[in-house]
């Protein structure tokens, strides 16, 4: 079985394989010869041996595969030239054998040589594209679903024997699967070099990996078992086949071993959550109580019972209190429930508070974190892969029962999807505030065009009035700390007027503030202060609204800028909303009361500080009401005391004895 | 291991009660009904002291030739009770009590958390399959019987 393959052809030295390598080999040339779409493609050995000539792998796949093999060109154009291909002309199994070993030996530093061959040497390691990957063990995962899920749950050995037997089937279905083409591998190369560190390591730990696939396994069908197999093999055999494995897996798992991407939760989701969190409780270091959270989950219209249980799974340490950490757990639970996901047995690994809090440090200062609004993800490729794939599953978990041919075919087509599946992720954060699952495909295709209005329909639609629009605004935002009204207003001796102040008139003051220096300077802030403190300019323009808005919407990534001007709107009959801190959001509230229209320059800021002086008017006025209201009430109070005052001196008087006149 | 366990709210209806369903749970029912009697015996015979004093593990309620009751009362008058197999002569009482603490635990994260009223049924995942661990092994999950309960109800 070994030496067979070289000496049925009898070309070319001989060539003796191990086990091993014959599994493997075999089956690359399987995959490249299946790849041509012609000839028979059989994986068997025994048929490639008995047809040598008529099997041959087709250049173009098989250029792909050198190619995936990472060595310089030029080496491989000595591999070509020494296996025999160019003398013959074609790829046969004895030339693609003789050159896959070249290969390992090249990688293994070896010198390119006819004399390599007869080492023993490790098997060639390929970076594969996911397609190829995916298509071959997809089907199998199809074909031997029960069967691949027993391996990881008996010792290694007998895995390893289980395995052969998969190999041996797997290498047989590669003829029934449509393998991909490798035309659509660039855009997977671009992923792979990322992943290509994490391949080598992989190896050592691919044991560990039962583990999570067995919970994630109700969730996974068909990837898991494929992503299973993989886990089982023993690397010292299996390595190259290990490593296309594992290059499948990489994207998903990105710097950790755990593969759940539903429930990973992305830059994007995390600053939401984190905003939310800072609505309830304005100190991210501290806990929501239960029952701030009870009433900011049931908002979210799942069913008590499934509440609790997402509550049992996020509250780690079981003491009635959410830590940040917790909270981002809990919500992303309740956004994939939402979503249409069915609730985990356990905690994921990614949700874990330990994990959570490793990952995101510091949501704070994570300034970056926001370019992520935008369409254009940070050049950091890692997370663009993340959310790509996250989203790709995602968009394929929502219909898991699809086989994972389907999960192919759509990373075919990833790079026009990548808008698509970025709308998927704000599409799974409205889906919590619209509570409407079915809409979710629905409007799917139509948001894929604009996501400026995706973004806005969130925001008209919220489940907590205003904290939706206000935790988005927070995030478009530079990170400041929650304004301190106190500060502002320290002539406010009383609470009541306090509260009543803080809504209203500490949100201008504090709202033309510079902003933090994280952001470059800009000439509106600080002129919109001026104004403030009265300058009058008779002109009267629209463009002050315009800058105004443009001085917070400038720290917005641009496209966003049209949806944030109606939801600006909005903030100002909710301004008195206790919760409506934010200074810039309540700056663009009033500013944008009018539309804003482009002026020249000058004008912009003449009218910005009559602008300004108009919003102080109107704040004052506001507050003149609000005092007013005060006043009324305390006088009505007082009016009451007077009554009872009167009553109990009647009582007194009746019951003290009647003096006798 | 435990043939049947049961929470028993301070009213005297049950929270939550599990048997192991080869057997007539019906039986299991009745005992942890009638065991209710004593432990409101042994809570007033000791209630004469203060309540802090009183210690939480009643011990065994009372034995039958098949069964032993356990009991154990929580400082709000919430009652655990625990069915076991009489044959099973392995189980010492400072096992049983630490069943009990484990009861007593998962009960306290179960009243943590935000979603559960207290006095609703029990229905977290993670005191069943705690409860589960507890019982005899040999059985897979076992349903949680409510069947039974509409006898209390």
């Amino acid at each position: 079985m070994e030496a067979a393959a070289g000496g049925g052809c009898g070309s070319g030295p001989p060539l003796l394989l191990s086990e091993g390598e014959q599994q493997c080999y075999s089956e690359l040339f399987a995959r490249c010869a299946g790849a041509a779409g012609g000839g028979p493609g059989s994986g068997p050995p025994e048929a490639a041996r008995a047809v040598p000539g008529a099997v041959t792998a087709a250049a173009g796949p098989v250029a792909d595969l050198f190619r995936a093999s990472q060595l310089p060109a030029e080496t491989l154009h000595q591999i070509t030239e020494l296996c025999g291909a160019k003398r013959v002309g074609y790829f046969g199994p004895t030339q693609f054998y003789i050159a896959l070993k070249l290969i390992a030996a090249a990688q293994s530093g070896l010198p390119v040589r006819i004399e390599s061959l007869k080492c023993e040497l490790p098997l060639p390691r390929f970076m594969m594209s996911k397609t190829d990957a995916d298509t071959r063990f997809g089907n199998p995962a199809e074909l031997h679903g029960a069967k691949v899920q027993i391996p990881y749950l008996i010792t290694e050995k007998n895995t390893f024997k289980r395995m052969d037997d998969e190999d041996k089937q797997e290498t047989q279905s590669p003829t029934m699967s449509p393998l991909a083409s490798p035309p659509s591998s660039p855009p997977h190369y671009q992923r792979v070099p990322l992943s290509h560190g994490y391949s080598k390591l992989r190896s050592s730990t691919e044991q560990m990996h039962p583990a999570p696939y067995e919970a994630r396994q109700p969730l996974v069908q068909p990837e898991g078992p494929s992503s299973g197999a993989a886990g089982a093999k023993p690397p010292r055999h299996q390595a190259s086949l290990i490593r296309s494995f594992s290059v499948e897996r990489e994207p998903h798992d990105n710097n950790s071993n755990y593969p759940d991407e539903p429930w990973r939760i992305t830059e994007e989701q995390r600053e939401y959550y984190v905003n939310q969190f800072r609505s309830l409780q304005p100190d991210p270091s501290s806990f929501i109580s239960g029952s701030v959270a009870k009433n900011f989950f049931t908002k979210s219209k799942l069913s008590i019972p499934e509440l609790s249980y997402i509550w049992e799974l996020s509250d780690a340490d079981c003491d009635g209190a959410l830590t940040l950490p917790e909270f981002c757990a809990a919500f992303h639970l309740i956004v994939a429930r939402k979503n249409g996901y069915p609730l985990p047995e356990g905690l994921p690994p990614t949700l874990q508070p330990e994990y959570l809090q490793a990952a995101f440090p510091k949501p704070k200062r994570e300034c970056t974190l926001f370019d992520s609004y935008s369409e254009s993800m940070p050049a950091n490729q890692q997370p663009r892969d993340l959310n790509r794939m996250e989203k790709l599953s995602i968009k394929d978990m929502a219909d898991f029962p699809v086989p994972a041919q389907d999960v192919t075919s759509d990373d075919k087509q990833e790079q026009n999807k990548t808008r698509l599946e970025q709308n998927k992720i704000r599409l799974a954060l409205k889906s919590t505030v619209d509570e409407a699952l079915p809409k979710d495909m629905s409007e799917d295709p139509a948001t894929s065009k604009d996501s400026n209005s995706l973004k806005a329909r969130p925001r008209s639609r919220s489940y907590s009035s205003t904290s939706i629009e206000e935790a988005m605004k927070r995030g478009e935002d530079p990170p400041t700390p929650p304004p301190r009204p106190q500060k502002t207003h320290s002539r406010a001796s009383s609470l009541d007027l306090n509260k009543v102040f803080q809504p209203s008139v500490p949100a201008t003051k504090s709202g033309l503030l510079p902003p933090p220096p994280a952001l470059p300077p800009r000439p509106c802030p600080s002129q919109s202060e001026q104004a403030s403190e009265a300058e009058i300019h008779p002109q009267l323009n629209r463009a002050p609204s315009q800058a105004a808005d443009s001085s917070p919407t400038k720290k917005d990534i641009p496209y966003s800028q049209p949806p944030s001007k109606p939801i600006r709107r909005k903030f100002r009959p909710e301004n008195p909303a206790p919760e409506n801190q934010e200074p810039s959001s309540t700056v663009g509230g009033p500013a944008s009361a009018v539309t804003g229209k482009p002026h020249t320059a000058v004008q912009k800021q003449s009218s910005k500080q009559k602008k300004a002086i108009q919003t102080a008017i109107r704040k004052n006025k506001e507050a003149n009401a609000v005092l007013a209201r005060l006043n009324s009430e305390l006088q009505q109070q007082l009016k009451e005391v007077h009554q009872e005052r009167i009553a109990l001196e009647n009582q007194l008087e009746q019951l003290r004895p009647v003096t006798v006149l | 291991m435990a043939v049947c366990v049961a929470v028993i709210a301070k009213e005297n209806y049950p929270l939550y009660i599990r048997s192991i369903p080869t057997e007539n749970e019906l039986k299991f029912h009745y005992m942890v009904h009638t065991s209710l009697d004593v432990v409101d015996e042994k809570i007033s015979a000791m209630g004469k002291a203060l309540v802090d004093q009183r210690e939480l593990y009643l011990g065994l309620l009372y034995p039958t030739e098949d069964y032993k009751v356990y009991g154990y009362v929580t400082n709000s008058k919430v009652k655990f009770v625990m069915v076991v197999d009489s044959s099973n002569t392995a189980l010492r009482d400072n096992e049983i009590r630490s069943m009990f603490r484990k009861l007593h635990n998962s009960y306290t994260d179960v009243m943590c958390n935000p979603f559960y009223n207290p006095g609703d049924r029990i229905q977290s995942r993670a005191f069943d399959s705690m409860v589960t661990s507890m019982m005899i092994q040999v059985l897979s999950r076992a349903p949680c019987c409510r069947a039974g309960e509409a006898l209390w109800a």
